[in-house]
């Protein structure tokens, strides 16, 4: 049985509030419940009296965790609709937004910045160097798929594997040629991604990608729909498939492009969190989308949590939790959900 | 007013001619038949009819309207499919992959209506699966399969139907019943068949592929002549009459000399 979805909806939403909540709460420097609430309203309403907290206490909530529970509640949710976009992609349920070969683009446009020692933009020169070299590889991956004019999905898959090998010796090399210490460290953020970088400002570039992809797809739901089903159905249902599957990749590299220069490579989300959102309310997109959405947002912010406090006060990167905690999360919703189904 | 024709179609495929000049005219409301061997091309042209492959040359007219200066969506608006895959990897319901035929009808982010509702409960219950519509597609059996994706041809409401092989891996009851219900829906129909009996019983007339060209076209009797499924198919046929019917009915043997 599939669960309504409004009650899908209404508890993602209640876990996502109570773990931005908790991500605002919980972390190394305690700070009162009343304490949190009152910097929060004052920041907001310009209501209260600033003397009441420590600047300390001020940069934590404000600076530091409220930016990174939100960080963390945007890339859950951009992962998990990339990853849905994917697995309409490239038609099948078991692809994620990196088999398309940007996570490791990403890795080296960060990591050869590094390596040569330039930032002309500062401390956005990483983000921007991933962001571009997710374009690249995406560019590469878009042209071979392309090839022939078919943009069948086991083209495209096989085009980002290949890519992802290349890109992967080729970040393999760059590590290995340097001697700087800090560029294992690096290398690790832009591959199995962090939020640590939080702040305001980095805000605004994920939200905005996330609504825009979010609205066209949603416009596409439908269209998405027949996909699924196959080129020649979809093509009998007025879907030139080859034509959306093009306009479809843009948007998911578009969007995954800006969520991995940001955060990195946090893996598993995209390939779970829409996985379970089927099995919870099945594959319409128009249902599957904002549930992928909704759920990968408090996937992410909840992980974030465990990954801060599992062993405090060391900090777990974030990638590693949500693969050791969406493994088995993962393998209980295939066992108890789809015994009525055949999809697996 | 909603005729089905072929005009000088031509179809290629990476460069290779799959189908060289068909001409075909299904008259309103009329089901012809596509036969022909394996690679003949019958699956080829039909996809050219729901818009899967382009045509190189020629014109496909629905009515008046001219197929491929449509748009996608007003296309299938007029010609509804029935292919012959039928996997699907993602879990789907009856009645999500019946709705799927309300697709060329909507426009983005438009709503299911009470209409839309109302259509695909009908064509649910003319081809008989409205009990199966909470069931998971991929569960149903090779008969219910094809009923639903019936269904979604009917929700459709297009006057045209292509229709690619519907009776394969039908046992033959099923088979009789899938192509009672298309001939029960009124539609301007054409359909490619393996089954020859089962062509000159359905069809009122026959087009006989071969090497991407039509050889013969006529009513069944007309076309199925010995000598002409000795010269395609590369079978003996023997004609004798359905029973309780003007179909021709064929008895099939191997080439003499290569049989027993």
């Amino acid at each position: 049985m599939r669960a309504k979805p409004w009650a899908a909806y209404a508890v993602l939403a209640a876990l996502l509030v109570a773990g931005l909540a908790g991500s605002v709460l919980l972390g190394t420097v305690d700070v009162p419940v009343d304490t949190v609430a009152r910097v929060i309203a004052w920041h907001l309403t310009g209501q209260g009296d600033p003397a009441a907290w420590s600047v300390s206490q001020d940069t934590v909530i404000w600076n530091l965790r409220l930016p990174r529970a939100l960080l963390a509640a945007l890339v859950g949710a951009g992962l998990a609709v990339s990853g849905a976009a994917t697995q309409a992609l490239v038609r099948n349920p078991l692809a994620d937004p990196y088999v398309l070969g940007l996570t490791y683009g990403a890795a080296v446009g960060a990591v050869a910045v590094i390596v040569i020692g330039v930032a002309p933009l500062g401390g956005a020169t990483a983000g921007a160097a991933a962001f571009a070299g997710a374009l690249g590889a995406f560019a590469v991956v878009y042209g071979l798929a392309r090839a022939g004019g078919t943009f069948a999905p086991l083209r495209l898959i096989l085009a980002g594997m290949a890519v992802t090998y290349g890109l992967s010796g080729v970040t393999s090399f760059l590590v290995l040629r340097t001697d700087d210490p800090g560029m294992t460290h690096s290398v690790l953020f832009w591959l199995f991604g962090s939020l640590a970088e939080a702040n305001w400002a980095a805000l605004g570039l994920p939200a905005l990608a996330l609504v825009v992809t979010m609205t066209a797809l949603l416009a596409q739901a439908r269209p998405l729909n027949a996909l699924l089903l196959g080129d020649e159905t979809a093509a009998g249902l007025g879907v030139p498939a080859t034509r959306l599957r093009r306009r479809l990749f843009l948007l998911i590299a578009l969007l995954t492009g800006v969520l991995v220069a940001l955060a990195g490579g946090i893996g598993f989300i995209g390939l779970i969190v829409p996985h379970a959102a089927r099995l919870l309310v099945g594959s319409d997109h128009r249902r599957l989308l904002p549930v992928a959405a909704l759920a990968g947002a408090a996937f992410l912010v909840l992980v974030d949590i465990a990954a801060r406090v599992a062993l405090h006060p060391q900090e777990l990167p974030v990638g590693v939790v949500t693969s050791v905690v969406g493994a088995p999360l993962f393998l209980w919703l295939v066992h108890t959900r789809a015994r009525d189904t055949t999809g697996l | 007013m909603t005729s089905l024709t072929l005009s000088d179609v031509h179809i290629a495929i990476g460069g290779t001619p799959i189908v060289t000049g068909v001409d075909l005219r299904v008259p309103s409301g009329r089901r012809a038949g596509i036969i022909g061997p394996n690679g003949s091309g019958k699956s080829t042209l039909l996809r050219a009819v729901y818009r899967h492959l382009p045509i190189a040359r020629g014109s496909i007219t629905v009515g008046d309207e001219d197929l491929w200066r449509l748009t996608p969506r007003r296309a299938a608006r007029l010609v509804a499919a029935m292919p012959q895959e039928t996997k699907s990897d993602f879990d789907v319901t009856a009645w999500e992959m019946a709705a799927a035929g309300r697709t060329p009808h909507k426009r983005p982010f438009a709503p299911d209506t009470a209409e839309d509702t109302a259509i695909v409960t009908d064509a649910l219950t003319r081809a008989g699966v409205a009990h199966l519509a909470r069931r998971h597609f991929a569960t149903l059996s090779g008969g219910e399969k094809q009923r639903v994706l019936f269904a979604r041809a009917l929700a459709q409401q297009a006057p045209v139907l292509v229709l690619d092989e519907p009776t394969n891996h039908l046992d033959v009851r099923h088979q009789f019943e899938l192509l009672d219900l298309i001939t029960e829906a009124g539609t301007t129909v054409v359909a490619a068949l393996h089954d020859l009996n089962l062509a000159a019983a359905y069809c009122d007339d026959l087009y006989v592929l071969s090497g991407g060209r039509v050889v013969a076209h006529g009513p069944p009797a007309d076309v199925l002549t010995p000598p002409l499924v000795g010269e395609v198919f590369g079978v003996d046929a023997h004609v004798t009459a359905a029973p309780g019917s003007d179909a021709p009915h064929l008895i099939l043997r191997p080439r003499s000399g290569t049989g027993r």
